[in-house]
């Protein structure tokens, strides 16, 4: 099942696909146009713990100079920095290198304390497409990518969907890409990610408890562009559909 | 004398600085020239203190076996009300529901080149007061001293006359790139101790955090526990 979260009609509604359309929790279907979509994650009792990862890909680590971690560069973002499908990014006046990154997000389904790797899945509610938007002009080697890079207002759009676990059997088997105004910039495959999905879950549950609509961002390969106020980037994961979003300017 | 009118109904996103007191960043200032970090921090040095950290006045913190000491980082935070537009109107009253007391305990780390998630994250990291304290109670956060101690003995005296950014500019220089939203809480930042380091804790200690300054933001008070497999 692909569930979305849209406005629509003055209210927010749980929704499903529905063919071309979509089916709200009350029995209506409306057309994918007619709504706005927001992040696909239901409210959560207490504040969401969005954990995102930092050269989960060979190719991008060394794209970025770096050399493979030995263990996951995880950093943290609040949940006000995400914003639905089909929304607008704002790129700051006078920054010189705003890119991209599409990264499968696992959304976690239940607590989750201590798993091994081999019970993870279990805990796996399902899996959306995020776009973890940077802005290298901000970055400074403290604490770094620090959050004017990675937490700013409108910079995470995710999803349109989230996406059954049972429906995606391997996530490690997913083609992934990037299109900027309809052009190819980014193309990979989940199975190069560094550290897993299963290894993921083991590792933070090993020092933090995870609930459930808590987020994993996992990285994005190589191939991230600068892209500019008016670009149209639809960040794309085999499975879980096409994460649509413009780049507006700083008004 | 502690009740506010605009309360948020749950907590939103967490936030804490990094080297925002004056002998904190003097201390470390010898290496922000060098590698990794290759210059001083210009933007506020934030991170986040995860859910899994909340931990209430009482509330037991439990360190992982092959971590002899935790970190004390005694604090206060504003946590910011429905209309925490910074940019329009700095910390007005109306802007901060309330400040509270923080405990942001950490496994010590000596690097601050990448984010200090498995050492600032774990479960029950950070202690949060019970007193909720008004902005026209609290006055000038500057004029805040809070005192700590472990097993009833005065460790360290932090005086929020010596931030770098008061509370007004750190806001201002954070809401700059992202919305206090409500709910959010953001720390002033830790002090070190004279030598440069943070007082430790370890297992069985009970961690006072009081201010003799304004009683009405209580006792923050937490024990240290042994983890348990």
């Amino acid at each position: 099942m692909k569930r979305a979260r849209v406005a629509f009609a003055g209210a927010i509604h749980d929704a499903v696909d529905h063919g071309d359309k979509l089916l709200l929790e009350d029995g209506r279907t409306v057309s994918c146009d007619a709504v706005v979509w927001l992040p696909p994650l239901k409210p959560v009792a207490q504040a969401r713990t969005v954990l995102a990862l930092g050269l989960n890909y060979a190719d991008h680590a060394k794209e970025l100079e770096f050399k493979a971690p030995e263990e996951p560069l995880v950093f943290i973002k609040g949940e006000g920095a995400l914003i639905g499908h089909r929304a607008f990014t704002r790129r700051p006046a006078g920054v010189k290198f705003m890119h991209y990154e599409c990264e499968l997000t696992v959304v976690i389904g239940k607590a989750a304390r201590r798993v091994k790797r081999d019970d993870a899945y279990d805990f796996v509610a399902g899996y959306s497409v995020a776009n973890d938007y940077a802005i290298r002009d901000y970055l400074e080697n403290w604490y770094r990518p620090n959050l004017r890079v990675k937490n700013r207002d409108t910079c995470t759009p995710i999803g349109p969907w989230l996406v059954d676990a049972a429906d995606i059997p391997n996530p490690q088997a997913l083609a992934l890409q990037t299109t900027v105004n309809g052009k190819v910039t980014q193309s990979g495959n989940t199975k190069d990610m560094i550290f897993d999905v299963p290894f993921l879950i083991e590792y933070f549950s090993s020092f933090m408890s995870l609930q459930p609509g808590d987020l994993i961002m996992t990285g994005t390969p190589d191939g991230v562009v600068d892209c500019q106020p008016g670009d149209v980037v639809v960040t794309e994961i085999e499975g879980l559909g096409a994460l649509v979003n413009t780049l507006q300017g700083a008004t | 004398m502690t009740v506010t009118t605009t309360r948020p109904a749950r907590l939103g996103t967490v936030y804490g600085t990094l080297l925002n007191f004056k002998r904190e960043f003097a201390c470390f200032a010898p290496q922000m020239g060098q590698l990794p970090y290759r210059a001083a921090p210009k933007a506020p040095v934030l991170y986040v203190k995860t859910a899994n950290t909340w931990n209430p006045h009482g509330g037991h913190v439990a360190l992982p076996a092959n971590v002899p000491q935790i970190e004390v980082g005694a604090t206060f935070a504003m946590v910011f009300g429905p209309e925490a537009d910074v940019n329009k109107s700095l910390l007005a009253t109306k802007t901060i529901a309330y400040w509270v007391l923080m405990n942001d305990f950490s496994i010590p780390h000596a690097s601050y080149f990448r984010p200090p998630v498995k050492f600032k994250c774990l479960d029950g990291f950070l202690g949060i007061g019970a007193q909720r304290v008004s902005a026209e109670v609290l006055g000038d956060a500057a004029g805040v001293t809070l005192e700590v101690r472990i097993n009833g003995a005065l460790k360290q005296t932090v005086d929020f006359s010596q931030l770098i950014r008061n509370a007004e500019t750190l806001a201002r220089d954070v809401s700059e790139f992202m919305s206090l939203r409500e709910g959010d809480a953001l720390m002033l930042g830790l002090d070190c101790l004279p030598d440069g380091i943070r007082p430790l804790a370890q297992v069985g200690d009970t961690v006072g955090i009081s201010s003799p300054t304004h009683a009405a933001l209580g006792v923050l008070s937490n024990t240290v526990i042994a983890e348990s497999l």
